[in-house]
């Protein structure tokens, strides 16, 4: 049986923008991108395609010299028309042009009792090839899986509380098989268990509550509680020396739909949503798809920020953009670029913070949503204030100190105080709601870098 | 405000790079960002969104929670020196009295901090901190109405460059600077910070018959019989029961400028609880130690001051303002939330043990604080240490 765990730390940043629950279904965008820089540890990646080469939904794009046999794919069929390369010829993107009829590269299908009988490095091999293999993230550092190594559990966050996040319980609607085959494949890929993890509070989808051969464990409190980081330390935490994959409940389902149909399924439904979108509701598009045709005519004003992922640890895209690989939101916010006389003292009604110093009012109205833009709100200061951070990290450990000691680059006081538990998302509200406006997240990222390569 | 904007902007790049004002950018920007929060967004990676709150709005927090203190001040100021020379005044005359005694502090303060401040920003090219904010309002607050100027001068300037500057500015300062300045005077100035200090008296003016400006912490000191009657019994005729309990409690008594009251203390540090920018553990603990320490000596103690009623410790001297202003600190204080606890509760236990067993020094809060200052980099790795070793512990499970 699952664990039931009450968080109480953390915040919920309550934006205006809420996906209504409706899912359109646009015409295909024109252009796909898979972009290297959005899978952590990839080292020198190389394609394996050229500009003017057909491809596949499934036909790989590019490896990384570090497990070459983990292929990054195409998500639709269509052209390659474009390889983008920056400083030292890094390849940053590699675009498609899509077809308006869908071709998939074909692999093996397999019936239920098969599955359940094939060996281990069959299936790898499958998904490796497939290019669902990403889907698969290790703890610690939060890189792309090792394919040859055998993680100790593998955790599944089944929500999502991040600021707008989408509901799992609608973009995964009807994909209870699927779902359920994938569980069956991660139980055979661990020594340990796999940990499905859902929320407490609001309605759990069948997807989720109906699967077999998981443990259900149940969380509640607000945001990070979905974070799979938080999560894990509270069932089954990470020590030194520990492995252990996480994987989106998305790549759970690319897993059943390639064992089942043979193909490589990265069809997705994304939200909309953000205090600039005028009817905020949900796409059904692909994995790396352009944008433009999601956002048109539904913006309130032109001078925003095309957010792919969400508010706390989303990229800014720009509006001819593309989706990041493991984002299922769109968010749209203001940009903040304005000055505002005497802006740190005014108290104003519009303005959201955690805390409650004078003038800060929106402790009064908890629920009241929140049309937020993207301006600091202040300049870059010394560390002063203390006690902050710890109060939005529901985890026992002292980020304070973990940065101190990253900025330090004391690699023995990182590990002692429990980076290898950790990643970006964790500390995302840290730099939120820091009053010194520092890049906790950078530096995190720095920190498990440094002690990667040392 | 878009004029003054447009002047801003305008004056701007003489202060960047390559500008002919370029060293002086941090002075610049002080200045800048004090009239307009800046236009600033955040990075393309990382939150998108920033919380409302930045350091002056923290800062200016802390500086609304000591305005009682320092109104109630400014007036006791008046009262004290027209009780001391037997004069009745208005309420007006008494304020007149404060403002010329206490404004010329608060400016000496102001100017001279700012300016190491802004001369240190320059030649280390940081930003200006607003900590300094709070530390030029706290340094008049500890002072005794009746401060040469140029002694005040002198104690900012070596709690800035000595207390913070030369550990690395703000934020990395090991002793309260606030304090530091103060304990500066104690020690540099011994005989100008006792006996008559604590009353503006003016120039040749005679006090009323009977007068005395002795502190409530030297009357417990020098008492041989019961310290309650000795407090209760003085002032008789020029001020009577000035050293009641429950005058002590209100402060309407000579003492430093901001500290006398309790009330006021017990107002600011509502404030600073209520906005969550003092920590709550601290100042609570504090007075826990300090009273846990007088029941301590009320029940093993043998001279006159151990016997003095526990909860008596809490309104005289300093306890309530440092508690309040000076312990909360977050930057000299313990930094783990464990920490605090232990920190605050060590303040209050060595106030009450240097007040009762250090005659030189009869206020101890100072001396406690900039101990516990020290002290607090020990606690916190205690408690650093003990969260690493649960991790070690599950992991060889």
């Amino acid at each position: 049986m699952g664990k039931f765990i009450r968080l109480k730390k953390g915040f919920n940043i309550n934006l205006a923008g809420k996906a209504a629950p409706k899912i359109s279904e646009p015409e295909i965008a024109d252009t796909f991108v898979i972009k290297p820089t959005d899978f952590q540890g990839t080292y020198m990646p190389k394609p394996v395609v050229k500009e003017g080469d057909i491809v596949r939904a499934g036909t790989a794009l590019f490896h990384d010299k570090r497990h070459e046999n983990v292929m990054y794919t195409a998500p639709v069929s269509g052209e390659i028309v474009e390889i983008k390369r920056g400083e030292k010829r890094k390849l940053l993107e590699v675009k498609i042009l899509a077809d308006k009829k869908m071709e998939y590269e074909s692999f093996r299908k397999y019936s239920v009792s098969e599955i359940n009988n094939l060996p281990v490095s069959e299936i790898k091999n499958q998904i490796l090839k497939s290019g669902v293999w990403p889907n698969f993230i290790q703890r610690p550092f939060g890189v792309i899986a090792d394919p040859s190594a055998t993680p100790k559990a593998i955790h599944v966050s089944a929500f999502d509380t991040s600021p707008l996040a989408a509901d799992y319980s609608l973009i995964f609607k009807g994909q209870d098989q699927f779902f359920q085959v994938g569980i069956d494949i991660l139980k055979k890929l661990t020594s340990g268990a796999v940990h499905v993890n859902v929320h407490s509070t609001s309605e759990i989808s069948t997807v989720f509550s109906q699967v077999k051969g998981a443990e259900l464990n149940k969380f509640s409190g607000p945001h990070p509680a979905g974070n799979v980081g938080v999560q894990i330390h509270h069932i089954d935490p990470i020590n030194k020396g520990d492995l252990v994959w996480t994987i989106n409940p998305i790549g759970v389902i690319q897993i059943g739909k390639l064992f089942i149909n043979g193909v490589y399924d990265a069809s997705r439904i994304v939200a909309l949503v953000g205090p600039e979108v005028q009817n905020p509701q949900y796409y059904k598009t692909y994995t790396g798809s352009a944008i433009n045709k999601i956002v048109k005519g539904n913006l309130k004003n032109d001078h925003v920020r095309y957010i792919s992922g969400n508010a706390l640890t989303g990229s800014n895209i720009g509006a001819s953009g593309h989706l990041g690989f493991f984002d299922h939101q769109l968010t749209i916010l203001e940009e903040g670029d304005k000055y505002e006389f005497l802006g740190w003292i005014t108290p104003s009604p519009k303005k959201l913070s955690f805390h409650r110093a004078f003038g800060l009012l929106s402790f009064l109205s908890p629920n009241k949503e929140y049309a937020l833009n993207t301006n600091v709100h202040g300049e870059p200061r010394a560390f002063v204030q203390t006690g902050v951070f710890e109060k939005v990290l529901p985890m026992d450990i002292l980020p304070t100190h973990l940065i101190k000691s990253i900025l330090a680059e004391d690699i023995d006081e990182m590990e002692a105080l429990g980076i290898y538990e950790v990643v970006e998302e964790d500390f995302a509200l840290c730099e939120f709601v820091d009053v010194s406006k520092h890049n906790v997240q950078e530096i995190l990222r720095d920190g498990i870098e440094l002690l990667q390569n040392s | 405000m878009k004029f003054l904007r447009d002047q801003l902007d305008h004056l701007k790049h003489n202060f960047e790079k390559g500008g002919k004002w370029e060293k002086f950018y941090f002075a610049y920007e002080a200045f800048d960002t004090f009239l307009f929060v800046p236009n600033s967004t955040t990075e393309g990676k990382g939150v998108q969104v920033r919380d409302a709150i930045d350091l002056k709005r923290l800062m200016m927090t802390v500086i609304i929670a000591m305005v009682p203190c320092l109104l109630f001040g400014i007036w006791n100021v008046g009262e004290q020196h027209f009780l001391a020379i037997g004069q009745a005044a208005t309420l007006s005359e008494k304020i007149g009295v404060g403002l010329m005694k206490v404004v010329p502090i608060i400016i000496v303060s102001y100017a001279v901090g700012l300016g190491i401040e802004f001369v240190f920003s320059t030649i280390r090219k940081h930003p200006v901190n607003e900590g300094f904010l709070v530390t030029g309002m706290l340094i008049p607050l500890v002072m005794p109405p009746d401060v040469p100027l140029w002694q005040v001068a002198l104690a900012t300037i070596f709690a800035v460059i000595i207390g913070k500057e030369a550990f690395g500015g703000t934020g990395m300062n090991v002793l309260n600077v606030a304090l530091t300045a103060r304990a500066f005077l104690y020690f540099a100035y011994p005989t100008d910070i006792s006996g008559e200090v604590w009353t503006y008296l003016g120039d040749g003016a005679k006090t009323v018959a009977g007068y005395s400006g002795a502190t409530p912490l030297a009357i417990a000191a020098q008492s041989t019989g019961n310290v309650v009657n000795d407090l209760n019994t003085f002032g008789t005729g020029w001020a009577d029961g000035i050293y009641s309990l429950k005058n002590l409690f209100l402060g309407v008594m000579p003492g430093c400028i901001g500290e006398t009251s309790t009330l006021m203390c017990l107002i600011g540090g509502l404030i600073l609880v209520l906005t969550g920018v003092g920590s709550w553990k601290i100042i609570f603990s504090v007075f826990a130690g300090a009273f846990g320490m007088g029941l301590f000596l009320n029940a093993v103690g043998t001279n006159p001051f151990t016997q003095l009623p526990a909860y008596y410790h809490l309104v005289v001297g300093g306890l309530a303002f440092g508690a309040v202003f000076m312990a909360t600190d977050p930057v000299t204080a313990a930094q783990t939330e464990t920490g605090k606890w232990i920190y605050g509760f060590l303040i209050g236990i060595f106030t009450v043990l240097i007040r009762v067993f250090n005659p030189a020094y009869p206020e101890g809060i100072m001396l406690a604080i900039l101990l516990m200052n020290v002290f607090a980099p020990l606690i916190d790795y205690f408690v650093v240490n003990a969260n690493k070793k649960r991790r070690l512990q599950r992991a060889t499970v």
